[in-house]
C-alpha cells in the first residue's frame, strides 16, 4: 500500500502522502503547517496518547477519528494548548509551541457544547477574540458581520445564547472561532449536538466554509461516516495511538487491521491459514468460508495465519451463481447458504446469509429499483459470492 | 391561576406552607412588634401603653388605637446615638462584607477547581468548624487574643514584638470576628455558581486570546455574580443586625444597632424604643433585598 505516510506509534518514520486526497499540496515535502512528534501525555499512570506522530499540511480538511476516550481529544486539547505533552514535540509552522499558552496560539478551537459566553450577545461573543487582539472598532465591526454573514446569521446579533436554537448556536460558535482568521481551526466533535438532517447540511457547510477560506481544519469526531464526508485525511485513533492515517477511501478499501476495519464501516471477516500462493493470488482456508482465493497484497504477507475482510457491499447475491462474464475473467469464491435476516433501510438492503458452516455473511444490495420482483425473502437459499480483488487480508 | 385551583389538589397545600409558616411566625409577631413601637413606656407589665384588652370589645379596641403614636420614631431620628449606631452598623457590615468576599472567593474558586473527588473534602473542612457552637468558637477567640493569649505568646516567641499587643475591645478584633464567623455562608453560594460554570468558557475566553486577568474578569467573575449576590445578602443581612461579636470582641466606645436594641430593651426596659428601632433596621434591610430581587429579575428576563 503506497498509502498515507504518518504511521502512528513507535515513533515510525514520516513517509511522505502520495495518495491524491482532495486538500493535499503537492509540495508536501515542505515543513507542514502542524508536525507532532512522538507525543505522549500521561494522567497518572494512563497513558492517553501514547506516542502520536503526524503532520498535517496547511489547507488540509483533517479528521481526528476513534472511539470515545481513545486519546482524540487530548490530543486536540494540545493543540489548542490546554494541555502540555509530556514527552515529544508540537511543531507550528517548525517552531515548538509547548511554551506558547492557549491565548498566544494562532489556533482557535470550536468546542463540543460550543461554550458560548452566556452573558454576551451573539455579536459580542463573536467579537470578543477580535477584542482581545486589539483591533480597532470599526475594524471589528466590519469583521463582526462579515462573520454573521459568513454563517447566515442576520438579524441575530442582538440575541443571548439562550434564545438561539441548537444549529443558531453552532453557527456562532463556528463564527467566533473563525472571526481571529486562524492558522489552524481545530472542531472538537462539532456536529453532535444537532439532529441527524442538520449535522448532514451543516457538514457540507464546513467543507464548503474551509475550502472558501483556504483554513486548516482538524476536527475532532467519533463518528465514522462524518469523518469521510468531510476530511481529505483521516488518522485513526484507538488507546491513545494512531493507527492509521490515510484518505476515507484507503482507510475503507485497505484499513490496516481488523479493528479499523471493523470500526469504519461493516465487514465480514473470516480467520484461516495460507495454502497456496500462485499468481498474485493466495489461496486462503477458512474455518467458516472454506477455500477463499483472495488478491495478494502489494506488499506480500509475512504471517500465515490471517484474517480475510469482505465488506457486505462487495458480496453479490443470486439464486444461480455468478454471472458468467465474471467468472471468465477470474476466480470466483462461491459459498451458499440460506437467509436469516432482512433488512430495509430505503436505499440498501441489508441481508444475513447463514452459511452452511453456521457461520453468517452479510450482504447489502442497492435497491436500484423500485419495483423489484426478484428481491430475497427469508430462508431463501441463495448463492452468495465475490471476487478475490473484493477481500482484502488482514495480518492483525 | 384563581383561587379554587390552588386549593384543588392536595399537593397544592405544600405551595402555601411557606406562607403559612411566614404568617404565623413572620407577619404577626411583626405585628405584635410594630404595635408596641407606636406604644408609650410605661412602669407597668408588660412595660408600655395601651394594651389591647380584647374583653372590653371594639370600642376599647378603636381608643386603644387613637393613642398609638410616632414618638418613638421621631426619638430615633433626633437622637444621634441611634443614627449612629445605624450608621456604625452599616460601616461594619459593608467592611466586613467586602473582606469577606475578598477572602471568600478566591477559596471558593480553589475549592471549584479542585478535582471533583476532593471537592467534599475541602467542602467539608470549610463547613466543620460550625459543628461546634458559636458562642464557644467566639469565646475561643477571645482566649487567643487576650493578653497573654496564643497570638501575643506566638508573637513574642517569634520576636515580633517586644510587649504584648491589645488585640481584644478593637474593632480589628471585632471584625476578625465577623469575617470568621460568615466565612462559609459567603462560600457556599459562591461554591455553589463556580463548581456549575462549564469550564469550557473560561477555557473558550483563553483560546479566543485573553489572558488569565481577562478572563477572569470578562466571564467567571459575570457569570458568578448570582453567587456573588447571594453570598454578600446572606452575609451582609445578619452583619447588620449582629450582636454578640461586637459585645464581645469590640470596645464599648461604639456600638452597633443590635447592641443598642439590647441596651433599650433590657436595660432601659423600653421596650416601644426598642421595638421602633427594630422597625427601622428591618426597613434598611429591606431595601437592599428589593434590589437584589430586581437585578435578579432583569437577569432572568435578559436570559429569556
Amino acid at each position: 500500500m503506497g498509502q498515507a505516510g504518518i504511521v502512528a506509534g513507535d515513533g515510525a518514520k514520516t513517509a511522505i502522502d502520495m495518495d491524491s486526497a482532495k486538500g493535499e499540496p503537492a509540495e508536501a515535502a515542505e515543513m507542514p503547517l502542524l508536525r507532532i512528534e512522538r507525543v505522549v501525555k500521561r494522567f497518572g499512570t494512563f497513558r492517553a496518547v501514547d506516542g502520536v506522530s503526524l503532520d498535517i499540511h496547511a489547507g488540509e480538511f483533517f479528521a481526528l477519528l476513534g472511539p470515545s476516550g481513545c486519546g482524540k481529544t487530548t490530543l486536540l486539547r494540545m493543540l489548542a494548548g490546554f494541555e502540555g505533552p509530556d514527552e515529544g514535540r508540537i511543531l507550528l509552522n517548525g517552531k515548538d509551541i509547548a511554551n506558547v499558552l492557549p491565548h498566544e496560539r494562532p489556533v482557535n478551537m470550536m468546542f463540543q457544547n460550543y461554550a458560548l459566553f452566556p452573558h454576551l450577545s451573539v455579536r459580542d461573543n463573536i467579537a470578543f477574540g477580535l477584542k482581545r487582539a486589539g483591533m480597532a472598532r470599526s475594524e471589528i465591526d466590519a469583521r463582526v458581520a462579515e462573520m454573521v454573514a459568513l454563517v447566515k446569521l442576520e438579524g441575530l446579533e442582538k440575541r443571548k445564547p439562550d434564545n438561539l436554537s441548537g444549529g443558531q448556536k453552532q453557527r456562532v460558535a463556528l463564527a467566533r472561532s473563525l472571526a481571529r482568521r486562524p492558522q489552524m481551526l481545530l472542531l472538537d466533535e462539532p456536529l453532535a449536538a444537532l439532529d441527524k438532517k442538520l449535522r448532514e447540511s451543516t457538514q457540507f457547510e464546513l467543507m464548503e466554509l474551509q475550502r472558501r477560506l483556504g483554513l486548516t481544519f482538524v476536527i475532532v469526531t467519533h463518528d465514522q461516516e462524518e469523518a469521510m464526508t468531510v476530511a481529505g485525511r483521516i488518522g485513526v485513533m484507538d488507546s491513545g495511538r494512531l493507527d492509521q492515517v490515510a484518505s476515507p477511501r484507503e482507510l475503507y478499501e485497505a484499513p490496516h487491521s481488523r479493528w479499523i476495519a471493523e470500526f469504519v464501516g461493516d465487514v465480514n471477516l473470516f480467520d484461516g491459514e495460507i495454502e497456496a500462493r500462485e499468481h498474485h493470488r493466495l489461496t486462503i482456508a477458512t474455518r467458516d468460508a472454506g477455500m477463499l482465493v483472495v488478491a495478494e497484497p502489494r506488499q506480500g504477507v509475512r504471517k500465515t495465519t490471517v484474517s480475510v475482510a469482505i465488506r457486505p457491499e462487495k458480496v453479490k447475491l443470486s439464486r444461480l451463481g455468478p454471472a458468467p462474464d465474471a467468472i471468465a475473467s477470474q476466480p470466483i469464491n462461491r459459498l451458499e447458504g440460506i437467509i436469516t435476516d432482512v433488512s430495509y433501510l430505503g436505499a440498501l438492503t441489508t441481508y444475513k446469509v447463514r452459511l452452511d458452516s453456521g457461520a453468517i455473511l452479510r450482504s447489502s444490495m442497492a435497491n436500484t429499483a423500485r419495483i423489484d420482483i426478484d428481491a430475497y425473502n427469508l430462508s431463501q437459499r441463495v448463492v452468495a459470492w465475490f471476487t478475490p480483488d473484493d477481500c482484502l487480508v488482514l495480518e492483525q | 391561576m384563581s383561587g379554587r385551583r390552588i386549593f384543588a389538589r392536595p399537593a397544592r397545600l405544600g405551595a402555601i406552607a411557606p406562607y403559612l409558616w411566614m404568617l404565623l411566625f413572620f407577619l404577626v409577631p411583626f405585628g405584635f412588634v410594630l404595635k408596641i413601637s407606636l406604644s408609650q413606656t410605661a412602669i407597668a407589665q408588660p412595660p408600655y401603653l395601651p394594651v389591647f384588652d380584647l374583653t372590653q370589645g371594639a370600642a376599647a379596641f378603636k381608643t386603644a388605637l387613637t393613642a398609638l403614636s410616632l414618638d418613638n420614631f421621631r426619638l430615633l431620628v433626633s437622637d444621634n446615638l441611634y443614627v449612629f449606631s445605624y450608621l456604625r452598623s452599616l460601616v461594619v457590615a459593608v467592611v466586613a462584607t467586602a473582606i469577606l468576599l475578598v477572602i471568600g472567593y478566591p477559596i471558593a474558586y480553589g475549592i471549584a477547581r479542585l478535582p471533583p473527588r476532593w471537592q467534599p473534602i475541602a467542602m467539608m473542612l470549610v463547613i466543620v468548624p460550625f459543628w461546634t457552637s458559636f458562642l464557644i468558637r467566639i469565646y475561643a477567640w477571645i482566649n487567643i487574643l487576650q493578653h497573654d493569649g496564643l497570638l501575643n505568646q506566638m508573637l513574642l516567641s517569634l520576636h515580633l514584638v517586644s510587649v504584648p499587643v491589645v488585640w481584644l475591645s478593637s474593632d480589628s478584633a471585632m471584625y476578625l470576628g465577623i469575617v470568621y464567623s460568615y466565612l462559609p455562608f459567603m462560600i457556599l453560594p459562591l461554591f455553589a455558581t463556580l463548581a456549575k460554570m462549564e469550564p469550557a468558557l473560561e477555557e473558550a475566553a483563553s483560546d479566543l486570546g485573553a489572558p488569565p486577568l481577562k478572563v477572569f474578569w470578562l466571564i467567571t467573575f459575570p457569570l458568578s455574580l448570582p453567587g456573588v449576590a447571594a453570598g454578600v445578602l446572606l452575609c451582609f443581612i445578619p452583619i447588620v443586625g449582629e450582636f454578640v461579636i461586637p459585645d464581645l470582641l469590640a470596645g464599648s466606645n461604639s456600638l452597633m444597632i443590635g447592641q443598642t436594641l439590647w441596651l433599650e430593651f433590657f436595660t432601659n426596659k423600653d421596650w416601644p424604643v426598642a421595638s421602633a428601632a427594630a422597625i427601622v433596621l428591618l426597613l434598611l434591610l429591606v431595601a437592599p433585598l428589593v434590589v437584589y430581587d430586581r437585578l435578579q429579575r432583569a437577569q432572568l428576563e435578559g436570559a429569556r
